[in-house]
């Protein structure tokens, strides 16, 4: 092995899922004392890059070179013991138990049947200091600040020697603070020899903390490129792309009154976190407002407080006049619409038949209910009427939704949502995973319901969509609105810039 | 929370002194049937706590305790026919402990390998054990009677002579056990795994622990605590009955859940559970109160309910309890 | 849903009870006796005379109600294991209305079953509140409950309690009840079995055809969709619970007024248990519910002769069931004893036990 061997070489690495390829033909050099980022917007495929490097997942095809020699996918006790640590988005901590417990669990250091706390206290207190990350190894977990758990996940990592460490959404969980002090432990740690692999989809980190790096689009990698050598622009490029021209005949918007006002809007996540910060915003009828963003910056709260599904913790919004209130049902009411971003989860029904699903909010009104007796006939005509006019390709209205495609799902949830009239659309990720010609099909639909005269609201993670659908882009970044553009008049790279925190 | 202990130590004795003062008899005897009475409730407690620390919901502990209570009695009443008593006991103590553990073992297995619900599963335990013990129970055998131990020259003491040191040797087993499983949980590689493992396995399961052994190991040891408190049944009642558990597996539970899963906490739950038996069966004899001794015996359920539902009492269970794994 | 599918899905339950008697058998024959005969002796007492039918409709109506409480939990996604406290709560009210009022027949009897099911409904009711506001695992409080309810019911009939029957001396019963509430029976057939029988259908409409069966249904095949679709979970949850209890409290109200004649505690320990194994033989469907209790009502009417045939003990029963409720939890179990292929059993995944907690 020679010095300039990679520490690991991935080559041709293909994954599928059943209905996707999740990686198509990666390939990735890491280097000793490297870091290199794995950029690429949700669903790109850099977890599933990682869990094979890892060895969580096994590749279908091509192959793993460690130290210049090929390695067999054993499940991750194997790739701990080969030097390869990884700390993932949900932290693998006990939260009970102390800083020190859950860095030697597995192994840890024994006096006859006792668990010597004092020698393993002593050893984390010893490698924090070696590297620098400073912790107390007696504090129990789930009292410390996000930030310090992050920092035990890596002192874990150490613990058992790791050489290579893969970092999966470090910084999706921390603070800004936080995540400057995560980005200087990682310099430190390159520098005692470590390669690194860090993943994101924040521009600014990648450029102030990686040496090289890998972009990946749709399962492929579309580029590696020197960080030096890179923008927070050309990067955006690579990272959403333009390859998918979408085309939607659109005439220009005839915005009227205001439909939705929010005020000093404030929302914050189920942890207490305030992730919407004063959010004022104003959709017309007749118009599209697309907000701009990285996913994670305040996009899902400010949606689920316009519609009722979150509490507003400070500030208020109003539809058509009337405050927003902590329910669902009386913002449907109001003429709401709205298409969830997480449509298996929170937008269907898996077991029920189409049919119950096109009716799953509307099944207590006339004419699919009287005096609480659900109305069969009703129901399925509408469902008959429904997935002729929305194209769902199915066998049957009765054929359960879970057996659906992607494309198909979400057309049962468009034509739900969409085929009343409405005062409000709220669409979020509307076309995430979705096939070409579905992407088509929805776009047209939104923009219908604008020409009808709603006022629509579109929350997308792709610049494409935002482009091709809004009358007027907000830009959302760490739960402000910090730009709202003419689509007319702005570039996509000055909305990637917004939308990394710059401009 | 030592404040809290110390404080309820100190009410408690002071409550004993002043009753004692008013009515000794009494008091002795609720105080000393209150520690009877606990024995197989910290020993059945302690089983559900093993099982639900590494994950398991046990609600078959019901069913344990009977199987173990009807192998123990049998074991020993044939046993006796050949040898003596005490080691014709030691034949029971083992027979009560291996079924129960099998019976976890079964548990273990029913959620690993075939995916059960765990709740289901503990359900089939009871039922099965209530029919199996009544079908092959035969009228008329007997067992060698379980020893008292009282201490000499301890026992004498006033009241806590007879509450203390004047038992049945399971009852001193018991809070033996009580030291041994907490020293095992908080000192040693075993509990320090078993907490992780029933609080977030794939945390232990991304640094090489084998969590479906320990799942499987910590049953048995539940299943071996469990077939104890069958025993300490026995050492009460001498003989066994049809569905002699009563609900006490049911009540383990709540001893479980109310000392907040840990060994110090099931301990103070059973003496209080046995406690208001005590007072309640002291009470069917004598009225010495306008209250109905059947609301004495509510107070411990609804008292469970209420730690539960109040949040920040820190009736926390471990967190991945009642889970299936998903290995990747 | 096409008939293939619907005979599909007898397939579980049916080999389940298959194996649960194949293993009493083997049983039987290891206590030395003949388990042909047993189970002659079974059947003749279930099924052989009129009078063992109605036996069998008698033991086989709590059951129904019990079985229904536990299948409509199901539905909303609940675990109501409680069915013992409810079942007595039932009892005793309709045990009080039966002797306290006069009234005329056509009115006495419904208003001592709904009552007692009322009763019952505060018991649910409490459970599904407690979950859905404070977390409580429903599993842990019905248990507990079960024990206030038995505790409870003590009291109210015992020597001290409002209803104790004067005349029973130390006996802790309620006064017999008035001839105008007693469930009659038609011949061998009781009134109570058709009472059940009527639930079971109600319960199948409800869930099939009202919108409360839908957003009962929809909160417990996913509670996130019910939530963004406008359901209120905690509404829901507090509905189906109480409902539940109501099936389980009527049921101990028809024990009461059309078999024991008065209330009297402890009778009928386990039926909770037998709501389980009823319920999930019946797959949850509540039409399904009734052959299913029948069945295990019969074992138990028909246990008697079988233990005056052969010696075997009538609480071979639980033992049989016990094999009955594991199997047809758990069908890769049966698919492993009968090297089936994967898709010869249809099975829907039951699993409820997700923590005690938050």
């Amino acid at each position: 092995m020679t010095n300039d061997t990679p520490l690991l070489e991935a080559r041709g690495l293909t994954k599928r899922f059943p209905g996707v390829i999740a990686n198509d033909q990666v390939d990735l050099v890491l280097h000793r004392g490297e870091i290199l980022g794995l950029l690429g917007e949700n669903g790109a495929g850099k977890s599933t890059l990682v869990k094979m490097l890892f060895g969580i997942h096994q590749p279908d095809e091509g192959e793993i070179l460690l130290r210049g020699e090929r390695i067999t996918n054993d499940g991750p006790g194997e790739s701990i013991a080969r030097g390869i640590s990884m700390v993932h988005q949900h932290f693998q901590l006990v939260p009970p138990l102390t800083v020190a417990e859950n860095i030697v669990l597995g192994a840890e250091p024994v006096r006859g049947l006792r668990f010597d706390k004092g020698a393993a206290n002593d050893r984390v207190r010893e490698i924090s200091e070696r590297y620098g990350l400073t912790v107390e190894p007696t504090d129990v977990v789930e009292q410390l600040p996000v930030g310090l758990q992050q920092r035990v996940e890596i002192l874990k990592a150490l613990y058992r020697g790791a050489e290579l460490l893969i970092l999966d959404e470090p910084t999706a969980v921390l603070t800004p603070q936080e995540t400057d002090e995560l980005l200087a432990i990682l310099r430190d740690l390159a520098a005692t020899g470590v390669g690194i692999i860090f993943i994101t989809h924040k521009l600014r980190e990648v450029l102030d903390v990686t040496d090289r790096v890998t972009v990946l689009r749709r399962g492929k990698s579309v580029g590696t490129v020197a960080t030096a050598e890179a923008t927070s622009a050309s990067l955006a490029e690579l990272m959403v792309g333009r390859s998918v021209v979408l085309r939607v005949d659109k005439t220009a918007a005839e915005p009227s009154e205001p439909v939705l006002t929010t005020s000093e809007l404030r929302v914050r996540d189920d942890r207490k976190r305030e992730l919407v910060s004063g959010v004022d915003l104003e959709v017309r009828s007749g118009e599209i407002l697309g907000i701009a963003g990285v996913e994670g910056n305040g996009q899902r709260e400010l949606v689920e407080a316009v519609t009722g599904v979150r509490p507003i913790h400070a500030g208020h919004a109003t539809i058509v006049g009337q405050r927003v209130a902590h329910d669902p049902r009386s913002v449907r009411e109001l003429g709401v619409a709205y298409i969830p971003e997480d449509r298996e989860r929170d937008g269907l029904v898996g077991v029920y038949s189409i049919a119950d699903n096109l009716v799953l909010t509307s099944y207590h009104t006339a004419p699919f209910a009287r005096t609480g007796v659900r109305q069969f006939p009703a129901i399925r005509q509408l469902a008959t009427k429904l997935v002729e006019r929305f194209d769902v390709r199915t066998p049957s209205i009765e054929t359960p939704v879970s057996s659906l495609s992607g494309g198909n799902k979400q057309k049962v949830i468009v034509a739900r949502e969409l085929s009343v009239e409405n005062q409000l659309v709220v669409a979020s990720q509307p076309t995430r995973g979705v096939d070409v010609g579905s992407i088509e099909f929805i776009h047209q639909q939104l923009i219908d319901a604008r020409d009808k005269g709603a006022a629509v609201l579109l929350v997308s993670a792709e610049l494409d969509e935002i482009f091709a659908l809004a009358d007027r882009i907000a830009v959302i970044y760490e739960g402000r609105i910090v730009a709202e553009l003419d689509p007319n008049t702005t570039s996509r790279e000055e909305v990637g810039l917004y939308m990394a925190g710059g401009g | 929370m030592i404040t809290l202990g110390r404080g309820l130590t100190l009410f408690t004795i002071v409550a004993l002194t002043i009753s004692y003062q008013i009515d000794d008899i009494q008091t002795t005897a609720v105080a000393a049937r209150t520690v009877r009475e606990a024995a197989p409730l910290i020993l059945a407690g302690l089983c559900g706590l093993v099982s639900e620390r590494s994950g398991i919901i046990n609600i078959g502990i019901e069913g344990q305790m009977l199987l173990a209570a009807f192998c123990g009695f049998l074991g020993a009443s044939y046993a006796v026919e050949s040898m003596g008593s005490t080691p014709a006991l030691l034949v029971g103590v083992l027979a009560a402990m291996a079924v129960a553990a099998v019976a976890g073992l079964f548990l273990a297995w029913t959620s690993i390998k075939l995916r059960m619900d765990q709740i289901i599963a503990g359900t089939v335990i009871n039922i099965f054990a209530i029919g199996a013990t009544s079908f092959f129970f035969a009228q008329g055998r007997t067992m060698p009677k379980v020893p008292n131990w009282s201490v000499p020259g301890l026992d004498e003491w006033p009241l806590v002579g007879r509450m203390l040191f004047d038992h049945g040797p399971f009852t001193y087993l018991a809070i033996l056990v009580v030291a041994i499983v907490h020293v095992a949980l908080f000192h040693t590689r075993w509990g320090l795994r078993t907490r992780a493992v029933g609080e977030h396995p794939s945390a232990a399961d991304t640094v090489g622990v084998r969590i479906f052994r320990l799942r499987y190991v910590n049953l048995a040891i539940g299943g071996a605590l469990a077939g104890l408190a069958g025993m300490a049944l026995l050492q009460s009642a001498s003989v066994f009955n049809r569905g002699m558990t009563n609900g006490k597996g049911f009540i383990a539970l709540a001893v479980m859940i109310i000392g907040r899963w840990r060994p110090g906490g099931v301990l103070a739950a059973a003496v209080l559970f046995g406690f208001f038996n005590a007072l309640q069966a002291q009470l069917q004899f004598k009225q010495a109160f306008d209250i109905p001794p059947q609301f004495f015996g509510m107070i411990p359920f609804v008292l469970t309910i209420a730690v539960l539902a109040a949040a920040g009492l820190s009736a926390r269970p471990p967190a991945a309890v009642g889970q299936h794994y998903e290995t990747e | 849903m096409g008939d293939a599918s619907w005979l599909r899905q007898l397939v579980l339950p049916a080999l389940a009870v298959v194996l649960g008697l194949f293993a009493g058998a083997l049983l039987i024959l290891i206590s030395g006796d003949n388990p042909l005969t047993a189970y002659g002796g079974l059947l003749e007492g279930a099924l052989g005379s009129w009078e063992g039918v109605g036996r069998t409709l008698d033991k086989a109506t709590p059951l129904v109600m019990g079985g229904l409480a536990v299948a409509f939990a199901f539905k909303a996604g609940l675990f109501n294991i409680g069915g013992q406290g409810q079942l007595l709560l039932g009892a005793a009210f309709a045990g009080w209305v039966g002797y306290f009022f006069d009234l005329p027949a056509i009115i006495h009897i419904p208003f001592a079953l709904i009552v007692g099911g009322l009763a019952a409904s505060v018991l649910g009711a409490t459970a599904g509140l407690l979950k859905a506001t404070r977390g409580t695992h429903e599993v842990i409080s019905t248990i507990m409950l079960n024990f206030v309810a038995a505790n409870f019911t003590e009291w109210l009939v015992s020597r001290d309690g409002p209803w104790n029957d004067p005349d029973g001396g130390a006996l802790a019963r309620t006064p017999e009840i008035l001839p105008s509430a007693e469930l009659p029976r038609i011949g061998d057939l009781p009134v109570g079995f058709l009472v059940a029988v009527a639930a079971a259908a109600l319960m199948w409409w409800v869930v099939r055809k009202s919108t409360l069966g839908f957003e009962i249904q929809t909160v417990g095949a996913n509670p996130r969709a019910a939530k963004y679709a406008g359901i209120s979970v905690t509404r829901i949850t507090v509905v189906a619970m109480g409902i539940s209890a109501f099936l389980a409290g009527v049921g101990g109200a028809i024990q009461t007024l059309g078999v024991n004649g008065r209330f009297e505690p402890g009778f009928n320990t386990g039926l909770g248990f037998d709501g389980i194994t009823i319920a999930l033989l019946a797959r949850t469907n509540s039409l399904a519910v009734v052959p299913a209790a029948l069945l295990i009502g019969a074992l138990d009417a028909g246990s008697t002769l079988m233990q005056s045939r052969t010696d075997v003990e009538p609480e071979i029963i639980s033992v049989i069931q016990a094999f009955i409720l594991f199997f047809v939890a758990a069908p890769s179990a049966v698919r492993w004893l009968l090297r089936l292929r994967a898709d010869a059993i249809e099975s829907d995944d039951m699993q409820l036990a997700s923590g005690w907690g938050a």
